[in-house]
């Protein structure tokens, strides 16, 4: 770069090239009061906003900040996170100036592929740099170098991932991660362990020192003797979870090899703390931090995180919401040591809302997957429609919007179609269109009384034995239906007699839950709306907003496949914990009775309580696939609608 | 339940060839006013099965001077299509039930909501 440009070179480049940097620096300019309320000055002044120059374009400090420093002494620099755009201040309006003449329109390699094209404008006032150092959650401690290098090696090479599958250790090739367990299984179908089939071989030896100094320093009072190993390349992650209280004992200990990353911590009511763990730190999780705060890592390759250089008492967390010193760090292969202590008692640990133990004491022994029609029929009698008939005015009053590619479907239909809305819950569809004959029916003789209520036509069937004539309908919605039949046999026979109802040429559009609640990088509804106040949001899938229109660059989806498909006929389905990542495809599903204000109490109402209801959340292409099985029909479309998979099928002519 | 519904809806019972349509025996019958709508009407018509919507209206007493075959030219005839109006869409049955035709199976009527579930073994 050229510092020491010279005035006559300067004015040759008058003109053009000067009128157009002109015009992009007021753009930049208007921008920024625009969206940012910053606004700048024409005189000079010591700060200058460099916008191109964020760490939301890719730019590191490192590399803004060398760039700066060739025009003299920098007093501060401030990233704001996420933002396309930075603020230097020098130590004199002199360097200043010299900035705002020598880097304006200058372009910057940032990275190996990257660069940008930065503009600067005078500003009077820097946004307040704030000590962000945000307190850790109650319970969390981070204990840096509790390992010495040697002792990571040691550590490192103590496991063998080469063998694929040993006695000794249970190894699992993760979508996102590779995985190894000692001492005992970690099982990702049910999320708990089989307390009583250890694994041969215990905890490795190497492992000895470094747990007797956790012991000895009063980390915990339990000696782990389970241990996964977890191993994460750049880009891979973990969905955010809560240890299940039920499988371990109070401490979590985490022991971080290799590279460091970024560790989200995420309150129920909102609140997230981003902790960085460096090489060989251990981090401990107790109390609340283990028990009701979900911890996990995004799949990212490089990281936000606080500059090395930084004030911040504590390096290792960071409110990226405010501003702070930041920069990216890209990140390396990182292997943790997670070591635990299984719990052999039922957890009672002052957090029921998050608790296994406590959440599922109401279905007192968790029911298995089904096998048979019969089995599959008395889950479904339980832990389906006889919840519905008890939340029914509760969840009816959290079901007031119907979801807007659903109305799409229904208002395409013309005048004096006859729609049936199998699964019509309280009937917010049946409205939709006047224009068609609509009748709905559900399973539920609580929520069809509130359909009836409203003034429309429903009745109590079931959707495997809708009792409507065959080929009379023009079109058939089952919204959030076929994901409580709990065999595929039911699943398929659910959609087979929607396709019966069809007039030959009739649509049929079907929503199931997604188990990928994370889509082209965009969380579902579901997951983001996690905020306990937000009382009529909570606890209810198939909520939806405004379809995100996202036209994201990057095809790479999301998803996140357990580890076993559900080929364990006796399983005990888990429990989910609301408002996370799914971690099995067959489970229970919290309903938490009213907590709220504002709705109405029905005689002979109970009022509190949790229920659970059984789904079966669909993976993707498996709503297609069950569908060709269907003859007659073929499928016309398919999509990801906020956390459901979508499909419409279209019956055949009679040709 | 209103007609227009009956008019749709069939017996499932195992075993049963033709569960069409319901026999209607009711309790109670209300006849609310609805605003009447002439394309609405006209465009059901061709929906319906006559003969179940005739046999329906004379089970509840409520058949008055409806034609036993569909006029020609309805669409235009306004005075026809108030009465398949109020037949099928303020005539509704509160309180009874519906029964199969061929096993003779009951499915109860309350509060206006028919309940068609079957047991286990009828299906």
């Amino acid at each position: 770069m050229e510092v020491n440009v010279e005035k006559s070179v300067k004015v040759c480049r008058m003109g053009k090239l000067d009128k157009k940097l002109l015009r992009k620096q007021i753009k930049s300019s208007h921008t920024l009061l625009k969206h940012e309320g910053i606004s700048t000055r024409s005189e000079p002044t010591k700060s200058l906003v460099v916008a191109n120059g964020g760490l939301g374009n890719g730019v590191t400090r490192e590399e803004l900040s060398a760039l700066l420093k060739e025009m003299g002494e920098v007093e501060s620099l401030v990233m704001p996170p996420h933002k396309p755009y930075a603020f230097v201040t020098y130590g004199s309006e002199e360097n200043a100036r010299k900035a705002h003449i020598h880097m304006n329109g200058q372009t910057l390699r940032c990275g190996a592929e990257n660069s940008v094209t930065l503009y600067l404008s005078f500003v009077g006032s820097v946004p307040c740099e704030q000590q962000a150092c945000v307190t850790l959650p109650v319970g969390l401690v981070l204990v840096e170098d509790f390992v010495s290098p040697e002792e990571e090696a040691l550590l490192l090479a103590a496991i063998d991932w080469s063998s694929t599958s040993d006695a000794v250790t249970a190894q699992r090739a993760l979508k996102h991660r590779r995985v190894k367990h000692f001492g005992f299984e970690f099982r990702y179908d049910n999320n708990n362990v089989d307390k009583d089939k250890p694994l041969p071989g215990g905890l490795p030896e190497e492992c000895q020192p470094v747990l007797e100094r956790i012991m000895e320093n009063g980390h915990t009072k339990f000696m782990p003797d389970q241990l996964t190993v977890n191993q994460y390349e750049s880009g891979q992650g973990i969905p955010r979870h809560v240890d299940t209280h039920s499988a371990f004992e109070d401490t979590i200990l985490s022991l971080s090899l290799g590279a460091k990353t970024l560790m989200e911590f995420r309150h129920p009511d909102g609140r997230v703390v981003s902790v960085a763990l460096p090489a060989r730190s251990l981090l401990v999780m107790q109390g609340e931090s283990r028990y009701l705060w979900t911890h996990g890592i995004t799949p990212r390759k490089f990281d936000m995180v606080p500059a090395c250089d930084s004030q911040c008492s504590s390096s290792t967390t960071c409110d990226l919401s405010a501003s702070n010193q930041l920069t990216l760090t890209k990140r390396g292969t990182r292997t943790s040591f997670t070591f635990r202590k299984i719990r052999h008692e039922p957890c009672c640990c002052a957090f029921p809302s998050a608790c296994d133990s406590q959440v599922a004491s109401s279905p007192p022994s968790p029911p298995i997957l089904p096998r048979g029609h019969g089995d599959a029929a008395r889950l479904e009698e339980k832990y389906v429609h006889r919840v519905y008939n008890t939340i029914a005015p509760h969840f009816s009053s959290t079901r007031h919007s119907p979801w807007p590619r659903v109305c799409h479907f229904l208002s395409s239909l013309s005048p004096g179609n006859v729609l049936a809305d199998v699964g019509c819950g309280n009937g917010k569809y049946l409205g939709v269109n006047p224009e068609v004959i609509s009748v709905g029916c559900d399973r539920s003789r609580a929520l069809v009384q509130i359909c009836a209520e409203r003034g429309f036509q429903a009745l109590v069937s079931d959707a495997l034995c809708v009792p409507l004539r065959t080929a009379t309908c023009d079109a058939c919605i089952s919204i959030a239906v076929i994901h409580h039949f709990s065999t595929p046999e039911r699943r398929l026979a659910a959609v087979k007699e929607l396709v019966r109802l069809l007039k030959p040429g009739g649509h049929a559009l079907i929503y199931v839950w997604a188990f990928e609640q994370e889509y082209k990088q965009q969380k579902s509804k579901y997951l983001k709306d996690h905020n306990p106040r937000n009382n009529a949001a909570k606890d209810n899938p198939e909520l939806h907003g405004k379809s995100s229109v996202f036209a994201g660059s990057n095809p790479e989806d999301n998803k996140k496949r357990p580890s076993d498909n559900c080929k364990l006929t006796d399983d005990k389905l888990s429990v989910h914990i609301n408002r996370t990542a799914f971690n099995s495809r067959d489970l229970l599903v919290p309903w938490h009775l009213k907590e709220g204000k504002g709705e109405k109490r029905r005689e002979g109402d109970s009022g509190e309580g949790v229920f659970h209801r059984y789904y079966h959340v669909f993976q993707q292409g498996e709503l297609e696939q069950l569908c060709v099985q269907v003859e007659g029909v073929k499928l016309q479309t398919s999509y990801h609608d906020q956390g459901n998979w979508c499909v419409i099928l279209e019956k055949d002519s009679i040709r | 339940m209103k007609l227009l519904t009956h008019n749709m809806l069939t017996s499932h019972v195992k075993g049963v060839t033709n569960g069409y349509p319901l026999l209607i025996k009711a309790t109670e019958v209300k006849v609310n006013e609805v605003d009447f709508n002439a394309q609405f009407v006209s465009r059901m018509i061709p929906k319906l099965e006559w003969s179940a919507l005739l046999q329906a209206a004379d089970e509840l007493g409520q058949r008055q001077d409806l034609p036993s075959e569909l006029v020609a030219d309805f669409e235009n005839n306004e005075e026809f299509l108030k009465k398949v109006h109020r037949v099928l869409l303020e005539v509704e049955v509160m309180e009874g039930c519906l029964q199969c035709p061929e096993s003779g199976r009951q499915f109860p009527i309350s509060k206006g909501i028919p309940n068609m579930l079957l047991n286990e073994e009828e299906l």
